[in-house]
């Protein structure tokens, strides 16, 4: 026994966290997919479009000079934000309803509060532990999305125009937030339906298909639209274009929007990352445990 | 063969580790746990008995912290139930092993561990304890349901906890993994711990517990030792000719414990009369044929309670329907 070493302590539930989140195949799948998805959506396809001479679907019409000007370093911060609103929300909203959800399916969460951590410390050490998760992918795809770029430059012979850190460190902010606040939705979702399946599939549909429904009824109806415009994916959307990415009405990325300004887009993204993490917080502090 | 730390040092305190009063848990309209009153000291093991559904596992959640009482209170180890000083000094298995289905067993208890702040080193211990340290490499979700069982009782042993609470851990062991649980209650005892068991396995209980309580459709209809529960238990003889044995035990027991009993007779007194009683019967001529103690199994003490209780429920409500 070793309660003065703090079985209690977030600290102990976060290391116990990471090391089974580190272990679980789910997450490196999800994780990968994530960074497939932008290495196709971010290069692959634009690089294909650039090389069979632009001005294609594939392209989205752009021409093949503006094409390969994205595909440079510079334009790393643009298509690491680009992917974060739709594709890389919905992983990390995934990923977060599992965290939590599994836990009631497994049925650790007993076993795992049976061992004296409070129920606060233990659910504070997997959102530090989601948190590390949150940090870990976007600086992998910063990485990953420069390594693709520099290898571009090198098959394209062009000189690599490095963007400003300045831009790079407010794309990694911007994303990270993006994706906090997706991963905190699905943790909510998670506790809400203390089901892993269950949880994914509300959060996928209100994210993927509610919103965009919404929106697309503002659209014909004024009063829903300062509605909509409140919405968490619009929010994510308005970050991702307030910082460079190409919105999809300018033929961008689906999911990148240009409905709010930065200030009030990083605002509203705060208040539904507290929400939702205080909201499930709560409600795995007070309920019962079965 | 689960093994356990050489060397015992039994405290044999009349301390009490675990108390409620008034304890009550509802669901809506359906109330699962009914005003439990009960009592746990210092070093024994203490089984819980109860059909299914009568109210054990969600007692026990209550004491745990994982489910918050309706009505009532409780004490575990001096806090209250969920504290972090009483959950550091108690260990538990509720309702079957969770763990996570993608880790081995090792891996599993090292990061339970690591919620208690404890090493690798305390891992392995445990996991010998229960003999799983070979199985222990593979991924949980290929062990039998004893290995799971097993593992639950290491994840419950981590910390050297002053008190385990154990919901049927022998569900899904078999005859052998059954006689090493029981060894090891047996060990735990030894060294002082505080064992609250929840069983269906009367006769299991009946071996290591020292006192019981007997929940029925929510109410603890009885809390007693298991010697008192049993009684005293009786004498049954069997011999030729009947009549003149019947006279000569009506001699020395009385009339009173004398009871015909198919082909013998039963002496509802105490088995250190036997010898006494044999003598004088063979001193009679009687041909002894069998002499034997009778004693009540704690299963037939639990049916005839627990069947008592369910008869009364049905009076109590009426009566509270005739009061209103």
């Amino acid at each position: 026994m070793n309660s003065s070493r703090g079985p209690a302590s977030v600290l102990s539930s976060t290391r116990a966290e990471l090391l089974r989140l580190g272990r679980w195949p789910v997450l490196w799948v999800m994780l990968g997919a994530g960074l497939l998805l932008d290495i196709l959506f971010g290069y692959v396809f634009d690089y294909v479009g650039y090389r069979t001479g632009g001005g294609s679907e594939v392209s989205e019409g752009l021409p093949p000079e503006l094409l390969l000007d994205r595909l440079l370093p510079a334009g790393v911060p643009e298509i690491t934000l680009a992917g974060t609103p739709m594709f890389g929300g919905a992983i990390l909203l995934i990923l977060g309803a599992l965290v939590i959800g599994g836990g009631y399916g497994w049925g650790t969460w007993k076993t795992v509060l049976t061992q004296g951590p409070t129920r606060a410390a233990a659910y504070g050490g997997t959102l530090t532990a989601l948190a590390a998760v949150v940090l870990a992918l976007v600086t992998a795809t910063i990485l990953v999305n420069f390594g693709i770029a520099a290898l571009v430059c090198v098959v394209e012979s062009r000189s690599p125009g490095w963007p400003p850190v300045s831009e790079v460190l407010r794309a990694y902010g911007g994303a990270a937030l993006i994706y906090a606040m997706w991963t905190a939705a699905g943790v909510l979702v998670g506790t809400l339906a203390r089901s892993p399946a269950l949880a994914v599939g509300l959060g996928l549909v209100w994210a993927l298909v509610v919103e965009n429904l919404l929106r697309a009824v503002a659209n014909a109806l004024d009063a829903l639209a300062a509605v909509t415009d409140l919405l968490p994916g619009t929010a994510a959307g308005s970050l991702a274009g307030a910082l460079g990415a190409t919105t999809f009405g300018d033929e961008g990325t689906p999911g990148v929007l240009d409905i709010l300004a930065g200030g009030p887009a990083v605002l509203l993204l705060v208040a539904y990352t507290a929400v939702f993490a205080l909201t499930a917080g709560l409600l795995i502090s007070r309920r019962d445990v079965f | 063969m689960w093994r356990g730390p050489a060397g015992c040092d039994a405290a044999g305190v009349n301390e009490t580790v675990v108390t409620t009063s008034g304890l009550t848990k509802r669901y809506g309209g359906h109330t699962a746990v009914d005003r439990v009153d009960l009592t746990v000291r210092r070093g024994e093991v203490y089984g819980f008995l109860g059909a299914n559904g009568a109210g054990k596992t969600t007692t026990l959640r209550m004491l745990l912290g994982l489910v918050r009482p309706t009505a009532g209170t409780a004490r575990v180890l001096g806090h209250r139930p969920g504290d972090p000083a009483a959950m550091a000094r108690t260990g538990a298995l509720i309702e079957g092993p969770g763990f996570y289905p993608y880790l081995c067993g090792r891996d599993n208890l090292r990061v339970m561990a690591r919620y208690r702040g404890l090493g690798d080193v305390e891992v392995d211990a445990v996991l010998d304890r229960v003999a799983l340290s070979g199985p222990g490499r593979e991924a949980f979700r290929s062990y039998s349901l004893g290995m799971k069982q097993r593992l639950g009782v290491a994840a419950a042993l981590l910390g050297d906890p002053d008190l385990l609470v154990l919901d049927e851990p022998t569900n899904g062991l078999d005859p052998s993994g059954m006689a090493d649980m029981r060894e090891l209650l047996a060990e735990l005892a030894r060294q002082g711990k505080t064992v609250l068991l929840s069983s269906h396995l009367l006769g299991e209980v009946q071996e290591v517990c020292d006192r019981v309580g007997v929940i029925s459709a929510g109410r603890l209809i009885t809390e007693s030792t298991v010697a008192e529960l049993r009684g005293v238990g009786s004498l049954y003889v069997r011999a030729d000719p009947i009549e003149r044995a019947l006279a000569v035990v009506v001699r020395i027991v009385g009339e009173h414990a004398v009871e015909r009993s198919g082909d013998g007779i039963r002496l509802a007194v105490d088995a250190a009369l036997a010898p006494d009683i044999a003598r004088a019967l063979v001193e009679a001529g009687v041909l002894l044929h069998e002499l034997r103690v009778c004693e009540r199994s704690l299963e037939e003490v639990f049916f005839q309670l627990t069947t008592a209780a369910d008869a009364s429920v049905p009076d109590q409500t009426q009566q509270r329907l005739a009061k209103s």
